[in-house]
């Protein structure tokens, strides 16, 4: 616990943890996860002090800035790491063995941190919903009720979704940053809450979207009982709670291989629930669907990462040493995902669902990486590497698809059932287009950087001996290409039912989303080499 | 480093496309189509200029420009011709040209503007460039999966009733096979990493990698399956008929005289050359695949009552050909193959476009419509007769050579194969002949009696397919010089040479591994 408690409490008084000496080179290590722990507190601030009229220009500005300079902080510590074991590590393990801040930390952090900043910009848009965020006027307004007109007639907002955005940053932030388990299990539970109650905020179809947030927040609590009950096994079996102990006691081959297989097992399916991995993806479509789609944008693209960055830190550096009692396990999740994924995906009529089965198959992609060969040579790309790149690209197009979703609307607010979207191609050619080449990039298609993405997972994979995960990944990808191009048909080559589909028009917010998405896209396909580079730079795990 | 003649031969039609769509979009502007006729001149000078400037004597490849591009991935921007690569380059750029012109009015039935037609078309043909220039695994990859995207668009955009059905059956097909592709070209990766050197996409590097007997063989059917769907080959040849039925013409001899190339001009350049021991292992199933995609693709052409899509099923039975000359494995075969794949782009651009001039001026692609039109259009009879006679390789036209060169790889291969490919050239005169007898002759039908003939822009895109055909009939020397070496040079990378023959010849290597 003492861990848990010196990273709680780390501004209490460091001075008391005897063993490392320089306190204050440990605030400024921590330094970007503090500044948004910092913006979500005074978020909070904001909301109970500020006049009502203030509090959405003063929360923007507050989460845009502390993002900014939480990225500014992250690319001063990055700088300033120290090199380990030669370079192929950097970094130090700080607040009593609590948080590693290394190389993969760093670049978790700062890809977090920009889709955020993007992220941000989608929640902040209040143009397309005629001068409203798209959140619930009054959260605890029951659906239906004069309370609720009454909300809506008064202009009001829930402007807490910043700082409740912050909090799930934060958490994100510190989960593949945790060096021990307890810290880890906090973190999902910081990234989590908000998560919950954001997805229930929606201001239109309240009913659905509430129903997600109870789905969301049952399963989840659940998948945490299963990671903390897991964490208890691990404990058990190799007597600590921090990864280095772990690791040795694994390698050494402490008795009670049940405990730990039983951990493993157990913390695996915590883990892969956040990943949206197969069988534990059933709340996805729901949820995804249900929430209001800014959130779905935040929450699918950098849930995933986090959750990407814990399991890759969680099993190569406390259960590394016990990889082939893992293996086997991964194999079947990253085919499972990959199958159930794509062919279910094909029967969707809902675009949202579409993209949430679309995540649960990159997930299975991903996973294809993760089992990949750690480091086949320093030439040639390793999973850690392959498996960030992916999540790089994988975050771009997800929050582009979803931008775009929120700009192509009907009377009834959006559009997502995939009919509406017939004829968009004529009516709207630059939305069309850009979400063509979005859905293109998911399915991979050279020239978008879903192509090089998906490249370099296999090609980590394949090295790593694992073919047969290559070539259910191509099959996968083919069928997956098919419902991906369903809806270019759909836009294109069909003619709009009824009065058709109409794409409003954002304010640069969400402009600038679609944009920087779009950018990102076509730059990470043609040019990826300064990317892959960065995760290359970022070296391996330090523990 | 001298001056980038092929990036400038890829790049000019792919910022033409850019300008055509810039360019103003309104009804009966014929701007649009000026300019990209002009960019297709320029491109075909500069392609002319590539020509003149390689040397048949000179080493396998030449015009090289080679720059690292991710070097993560072991991937090069690397370009280069040798003789296979150079004629369809020249392929391509001839029929550009010649496709725009003789499409000039297409565009204007399409769903979108006239401008993204040819701004689509220019696209398509940069790319193809691209992919015949490529020397580096990883750059010919990309393109390959990116001529997709023009041609679904010039289908689907512009086709006939069911363009949409064909131009994603076109698409699944095609990003199935590069999805497999996909599958191998990962795998050369993770085998060139683990040789000395670390990994690396260019060909010249990886061809001189000795690849373990089992992975090379999975490795050459990922490569293999791409290029057969591509080709077409049977039984992955159905989504033809659908494209070229429901394309314009114009669409259907880009599809089928430059696109499909890709798939034949793979198997010689990736799958012999990088995996010859795999290649060998693979020939009788191959061969065999080859001789009835030939006799199939020919008699479901005698069947047909749809004119492209009998052109369809003749190319299937075209592609029969070449694959097989090409499998056959010694410099006849191979040598005919190269000069097939350049005779059949010319005889089925001229078939596919006279055939659309026909179809155009009547209404309707079903053979039983028509009747006489040799009576009331004496011109487009003609020249349907010629591109008719073409297509069976009669004597005296280009595709004869060729024809002829395969046939007789193919008899010192396997004396079997070969009666078998003869058929095909039996089935061919039945589908042509009937064709022409059904359509062109008799008293004209009523419907068509007020058919005008071809106009002079109609005469003029014809033109230099005919005189091609009629040159190279007679004259074949200077493309098959162009070849020759490139042959050799792949043959002896599969490490087989022609078995002696009856007559003397240069070829001076044992008795071949048949």
């Amino acid at each position: 616990m003492s861990n848990a408690a010196a990273l709680l409490g780390a501004s209490a008084a460091p001075g008391q943890a005897g063993g490392f000496d320089s306190p204050s080179v440990e605030y400024s290590l921590l330094s970007p996860l503090l500044i948004i722990f910092g913006v979500a507190i005074a978020g909070v601030l904001v909301e109970a002090f500020a006049p009502r009229s203030m509090r959405y220009l003063l929360q923007t500005l507050l989460a845009l800035l502390g993002v900014v300079g939480a990225l500014v902080a992250t690319v001063v510590v990055g700088i300033n790491l120290q090199s380990r074991g030669g370079g192929i590590a950097f970094g130090s393990v700080t607040a009593e063995g609590a948080i590693a801040v290394d190389g993969p930390s760093i670049f978790i952090w700062g890809l977090l941190l920009v889709l955020t900043l993007i992220s941000v910009l989608l929640f902040a848009e209040r143009r397309l919903e005629g001068g409203g965020l798209s959140f619930a006027g009054q959260a605890s307004a029951l659906p239906g009720t004069e309370a609720e007109r009454e909300a809506s007639t008064h202009g009001l907002e829930q402007t807490e979704v910043f700082p409740l955005m912050m909090f799930a940053v934060a958490g994100m932030m510190l989960f593949p940053a945790s060096n021990d388990l307890l810290t880890m299990f906090v973190a999902l539970e910081v990234l989590s809450l908000p998560l919950y109650l954001l997805c229930g905020l929606a201001r239109r179809r309240r009913l659905l979207s509430q129903e997600a947030a109870l789905k969301y927040f049952m399963l989840g609590a659940f998948s945490s009982g299963f990671f903390i009950y897991g964490i208890a096994f691990i404990y058990g079996y190799a007597g600590a709670m921090d990864f280095a102990s772990i690791s040795e006691a694994v390698s050494g081959r402490a008795g009670g291989q049940g405990l730990l297989l039983g951990g493993i097992g157990l913390v695996a399916v915590g883990m892969l629930f956040k990943v949206n991995a197969v069988p534990f993806h059933a709340w996805t479509p729901d949820v995804y669907q249900g929430a209001p789609t800014p959130v779905t944008a935040f929450m699918s693209a950098c849930t995933k990462i986090a959750a990407f960055g814990a399991l890759l830190r969680l099993f190569y550096v406390a259960l590394g040493g016990s990889r082939w009692d893992w293996t086997p396990m991964i194999w079947i999740v990253a085919i499972a995902t990959m199958v159930v994924g794509s062919v279910l995906a094909l029967t969707q009529t809902d675009i949202k669902r579409m993209l949430a089965y679309s995540s649960i198959a990159h997930a299975g992609f991903i996973l294809t990486g993760f089992v990949g060969a750690q480091r086949a040579g320093q030439d040639t790309i390793g999973s850690l590497q392959a498996v960030l790149f992916y999540l790089v690209t994988y975050g771009f197009l997800t929050i582009g698809a979803f931008a775009v979703v929120t700009v192509v609307r009907d009377p009834g607010g959006e559009a997502t059932h995939l009919s509406r979207w017939a004829g968009l191609g004529k009516a709207s050619p630059v939305v069309a287009a850009v979400f063509a080449l979005f859905l293109l990039g998911m399915a991979g298609i050279p020239l978008t950087s879903g192509f090089t993405g998906k490249w370099a997972v296999f090609t980590s994979a394949y090295s790593g001996g694992a073919w047969p995960l290559v070539v259910t990944g191509v099959v996968m990808s083919a069928v997956a290409a098919f419902f991906y191009v369903r809806v270019i048909v759909l836009m294109y080559f069909s003619d709009p039912v009824g009065e058709g589909p109409t794409v409003a028009v954002p304010s640069v917010m969400t402009t600038i989303v679609i944009a920087v998405a779009f950018a990102a896209t076509v730059t990470l396909g043609i040019a990826p080499q300064p990317v892959l580079d960065l995760a290359a730079t970022a070296g391996e795990f330090i523990r | 480093m001298s001056f980038p003649w092929l990036t400038l031969l890829a790049a000019l039609p792919l910022l033409g496309s850019v300008v055509v769509t810039l360019l103003p979009a309104r009804r009966g502007e014929v701007l649009p189509k000026q300019a990209a006729f002009a960019v297709s001149l320029v491109t075909l000078a500069v392609a002319v200029v590539v020509a003149v400037l390689y040397d048949p004597d000179g080493p396998r490849f030449q015009l090289t420009e080679q720059h690292e591009w991710i070097s993560a991935f072991g991937a090069h921007y690397a370009l280069g011709v040798d003789g296979i690569g150079l004629t369809l380059v020249l392929l391509t750029a001839i029929l550009s040209p010649v496709v725009i012109l003789a499409s000039w009015n297409d565009g204007e039935l399409g769903r979108w503007s006239v401008n993204s037609f040819f701004a689509w078309m220019l696209a398509l043909e940069g790319l193809a460039l691209g992919v015949f220039a490529a020397t580096d695994v990883f750059l010919f990859y990309v393109l390959f999966e990116a001529t997709l995207i023009p041609v679904y668009f010039l289908i689907g955009g512009f086709g006939g009733p069911r363009r949409s059905y064909a131009a994603v059956k076109f698409l699944l097909y095609s990003l199935f096979g590069g999805l497999l592709m996909l599958g191998s070209v990962v795998g050369l990766y993770v085998v060139s990493a683990d040789a000395p050197g670390g990994p690396t996409y260019l060909l010249s590097e990886l061809s001189a990698i000795s690849i373990d007997q089992n992975v090379g063989r999975w490795l050459f059917l990922g490569f293999f399956v791409a290029f057969a769907i591509k080709a077409p080959m049977f039984p992955v040849h159905t989504w033809l008929p659908d494209a070229a039925a429901e394309g314009t013409p114009g669409t259907s001899v880009l599809l089928v005289s430059v696109l499909d190339k890709i798939g034949t001009f793979g198997m010689i350049r990736f799958c012999l050359g990088l995996f010859p021991e795999a290649s060998q292992w693979a020939t009788p199933v191959v061969l065999v695949l080859a001789v009835i995609s030939l006799l199939y693709g020919a008699l479901l052409a005698v069947g047909q009552n749809s004119i492209p899509r009998l052109i369809a099923y003749t190319s299937v039975s075209h592609f029969g050909f070449i694959v097989l000359g090409i499998f056959v494995m010694n410099s006849y075969g191979q040598t005919g193959s190269t000069l097939y794949m350049f005779n059949h782009g010319l005889s089925t651009a001229a078939l596919f476009l006279v055939t659309g001039f026909l179809v155009r001026r009547r209404g309707s692609q079903l053979i039983s419509d028509y009747g006489g039109v040799e009576k009331v259009a004496p011109v487009l009879a003609g020249t349907f007769l010629v591109a008719g006679l073409s297509s069976l390789s009669l004597p005296g036209l280009s595709p004869f050579v060729s024809e002829f060169l395969v046939l007789v790889g193919t008899f010192v291969y396997s004396y079997w194969f070969a009666i078998f490919a003869v058929l095909g050239i039996v089935l061919a005169a039945l589908y042509i002949l009937l064709m022409y007898q059904r359509t062109m002759t008799g008293p004209p039908r009523p419907e068509i009696a007020t058919m005008k003939d071809l106009s002079l822009r109609e005469v003029s895109a014809l033109a230099p397919l005919l005189v091609l055909m009629v040159v190279l009939g007679f004259y074949p020397k200077p493309l098959t010089d162009v070849i020759n070496p490139a042959v050799g040079a792949t043959l002896e990378q599969v490490g087989v040479s022609d078995p002696e023959p009856d007559v003397p010849t240069e070829a001076t290597g044992e008795e071949g591994s048949q």
